[in-house]
């Protein structure tokens, strides 16, 4: 889904048969968060000015948009590595020993969680739970999951990023 | 794919499925779900399906998705012969080929073994951790694709909405459900008969359906094992509820975590609307039901009611008072009455409706009937997605199946209910498990996670790292959570840090029950329940840290008092190359930790190879009256 594509025939269309009930208002800011995770794919982050053409094209204010936004923990306002380290620290992990795996990876790319590099090549972050608890630890790479990480694999994992850049 | 334009049509089809689907030809069901993926499935299927081509059997693979045994993926089955292989590498699948497949028989290596003292079991039925289950919502999950819509239709899918269509007027279904006393998995456990008849009861003609998949309980992966393996037996829950009640709407909320639920359930949607068995007039008759998948992003809150129903609407995810309630007017998506489930509810409802209210409350209590589907994890043998009648005691599912603790160390508690439940310790472990007693323990149901601790885990410090996330994750709309979470936090922290106060557990319980009675909405109103369960039974813990500066599970660090126990010490120095501060001093023949250097920070204690170095609660009497001893 594109920005320009998010005209009426479309909206509608997204709502199936429930369009007849609901009012365009009610269509449109239903649509604002899907809207959004599309933009988040195409560019990685929300930048500005696809908030602004968002904003026109659903008539909903900035300010409503960027509240929706801030309050998800999926949508980033800065630009995001190429890649992205995530740590899981659900309680399955966390007793398996996710905050040592984190320690290290802190430690290895110099950042906190929730950082990106200064170069832009890896952002660490942390997740609730993947739901892969038998495999604890976990950490997910660009979203391909890694179970059960000990000292070796966590070598591979910064060795494959750092070559990768 | 071919319109189904009546009931008939319908049960024609099955019966022409069900006999291909359930004849005796070679299958391999090869486990894809989010875990085994990890774990290497894909290499697995290639390597079956070349070595079957080069010796030219027939072979059909079924990818199942989560099978639930995750720990020992990638997970496998042959039929006919009703094999089970774990951890399967491709090397083993390309001689699970040759010696199951062309021959017949189990190939050893892959079988499951609980040990090598032990003959490998071949057959699933069989398997210790298998034996005290009852898959009854989890039955199809490692039988069928649930990319293809025919494999649930000839397993028996759909035959209780052909059912309710063909023999039971909407207010006989309810009855039905309600009659069964399903309670509610997503955690409270309210009856789901009753919120059907009171969202059917409210006025106006417009009504909504909503399966909540907004798993993010920590340690809980049953529902993405469900939406993920078993779609389709979600959309006919939802489809039997939306006759019920008379909804025309509906809509699935999954969390964004989980891409490959959303996909499933995107696809499966898709089969059901090309099939007419959703979508307009369904099956030929007037029931109409649109559903769509919504997804989330990333807000631990939205699995709440209200919340949800707010970020459906493209809203900030915060919740609101009640009433109204969401089955009133006014309350629910876009203001009309909506009647919102979990999805492992919704999974139950063909099952009531197919064999009778009677044979449901046959199964599990009185009061709570039925089976539940827990995530089984932590520091456990087997950790794995179980599905047990309700009643069964906590013994039985860690130590039947869960096969005791990891390094056959002491068992200490059971966290059940995620961030909202509480730790259940020893003294319960033969309690049998429903809703009821959960609760009057203090801790509760929850979605279904079960997370298992043994002597190695810091209670103090699990209930800080719970509470750390649902502070983390309020949404801060209302203050007894936004900033009683934060103070009690402050006041775990001190504790875990050895800069606990005399009267902290005081505080502790004071501000606690202040969040549970003034919060909005539940995730507030549950938020202390890990340190409020943990006080009561580990209160000794708690005393521990903040009196002796101690923690016996030597979790937290900057307690304790560390000594090299010479005895033990070989002098091999590595203590004293791990120490940044220089607090390991040498003499000729010995090594000791200077105390007034120590900044107690586990270097030296991780880097001893043979545990000379020990972590002791160092006596409170002043040094005098231990000198005059």
């Amino acid at each position: 889904m594109k920005i320009e594509d998010l005209n009426d025939e479309f909206v509608d269309a997204s709502y199936k048969g429930a369009s007849a009930i609901l009012t365009p208002e009610q269509k449109r800011r239903g649509l604002l968060i899907h809207a959004l995770q599309a933009i988040q794919e195409e560019y990685n982050y929300l930048p500005e000015d696809a908030l602004r053409r968002l904003s026109e094209k659903l008539h909903i204010p900035l300010v409503d948009i960027y509240s929706t936004a801030s309050f998800y923990k999926q949508f980033y306002f800065k630009p995001r590595g190429r890649n992205v380290v995530c740590v899981c620290v659900g309680t399955a992990c966390h007793v398996r020993g996710a905050p040592k795996v984190l320690e290290r990876l802190k430690e290895t790319f110099q950042i906190n969680e929730g950082e990106t590099s200064p170069d832009l090549s890896v952002t660490l972050e942390t997740v609730g739970c993947v739901g892969c608890c038998s495999l604890a630890p976990v950490v997910t790479v660009n979203n391909e999951i890694i179970g059960n990480v000990g000292p070796v694999k966590l070598e591979e994992i910064v060795k494959t990023i750092s070559q990768r850049g | 794919m071919e319109r189904l334009k009546s009931i008939d049509d319908l049960r024609r089809l099955r019966e022409r499925l069900s006999k291909e689907f359930l004849s005796e030809r070679p299958r391999a069901r090869v486990c894809c779900g989010t875990a085994c993926s990890a774990s290497g499935s894909a290499k697995v299927i290639e390597a079956l399906e070349s070595e079957a081509k080069a010796k030219g059997i027939h072979l059909e693979i079924v990818r199942t998705r989560c099978q639930g045994m995750c720990q020992r993926g990638p997970n496998l089955r042959i039929d006919p012969y009703d094999i089970y292989y774990q951890r399967v590498t491709p090397e083993n699948a390309r001689w699970i080929v040759t010696y199951t497949l062309a021959a017949g028989t189990p190939y050893r290596q892959s079988l499951y073994r609980k040990d090598i003292l032990h003959e490998p079991i071949a057959h699933i039925t069989d398997l210790p951790f298998y034996k005290k289950q009852l898959r009854l919502v989890l039955k199809n999950n490692d039988r069928i694709d649930p990319m293809n819509i025919y494999h649930y239709i000839a397993v028996g899918g759909y035959r209780a909405l052909e059912k309710a269509l063909s023999e039971l007027t909407p207010d006989q279904v309810l009855d039905e459900v309600d009659r069964a006393n399903l309670r509610g998995r997503g955690g409270a456990g309210f009856p789901a008969g009753k919120k059907w008849r009171h969202t059917k009861n409210s006025p106006g003609d417009i009504k909504f359906v909503v399966a909540n998949g907004d798993e993010g309980d920590p340690g809980a992966f049953m529902d993405r094992a469900i939406m993920e393996a078993n779609p389709h037996s979600v959309l006919e829950g939802m489809l039997l509820c939306a006759y019920a009640i008379g909804a025309r709407y509906g809509f699935i909320y999954v969390r964004h975590e989980y891409p490959l639920a959303v996909k499933h359930l995107r696809h499966a949607i898709k089969q059901a609307e090309e099939l007419g068995l959703l979508g307009e007039n369904i099956l030929g008759t007037d029931f109409t039901l649109y559903l769509d998948v919504r997804e989330g992003a990333g807000a631990f809150v939205c699995g709440e009611s209200t919340a949800l129903v707010a970020s459906i609407e493209g809203e900030r995810g915060f919740p609101r008072p009640r009433p109204p309630r969401l089955s009133e007017p006014g309350g629910g998506v876009f203001g009309y009455p909506t009647n919102l489930n979990n999805v492992e509810t919704y999974a139950c409802v063909p099952l009531i409706i197919e064999k009778g209210a009677d044979w449901f409350r046959s199964i599990g209590t009185e009061n709570s009937p039925g089976t539940k589907v827990f995530a089984l994890a932590g520091k456990v043998k087997n950790t794995l997605l179980i599905e047990v009648p309700m009643g069964i005691t906590l013994r039985e599912i860690i130590f039947d199946i869960g096969g005791g603790i990891v390094g056959d160390k002491r068992f200490k508690a059971v966290q059940t209910g995620g961030p909202s439940g509480g730790c259940i310790p020893e003294e319960f472990l033969d309690m049998p498990v429903d809703f009821d007693s959960l609760t009057e323990v203090g801790s509760m149901m929850g979605s279904g996670a079960m997370i298992v601790m043994d002597e190695d885990t810091c209670m103090v410090d699990v209930a800080r790292y719970f509470l750390s996330f649902t502070q983390s994750e309020s949404c801060g709309k209302c203050p007894p959570c936004r900033i009683g979470t934060y103070q009690m936090l402050k006041i775990m922290e001190r504790i875990c840090s050895g800069q606990g106060e005399d009267g902290d557990i005081e505080r502790l319980e004071e501000l606690g029950r202040l969040v549970q009675k003034a919060s909005l909405c539940g995730l507030g109103q549950t938020a202390p329940n890990p340190v409020l369960t943990t006080i009561r039974y580990f209160r000794e813990e708690y005393e521990e840290h903040i009196y002796d500066k101690y923690c016996r599970a030597k979790v937290c660090r900057g307690l304790g008092l560390y000594t090299i126990y010479q005895e033990t010490c070989f002098r091999c120095g590595l203590c004293k190359e791990a120490c940044a501060y220089d607090a390991v001093k040498e003499t000729r023949d010995s090594y000791f930790i200077d105390q007034d250097y120590c900044t107690k920070c586990y270097a030296c204690y991780l880097a001893c190879p043979i545990d000379a170095v020990k972590i002791e609660k160092a006596s409170r009497e002043p040094v005098s009256r231990q000198l005059n001893k």
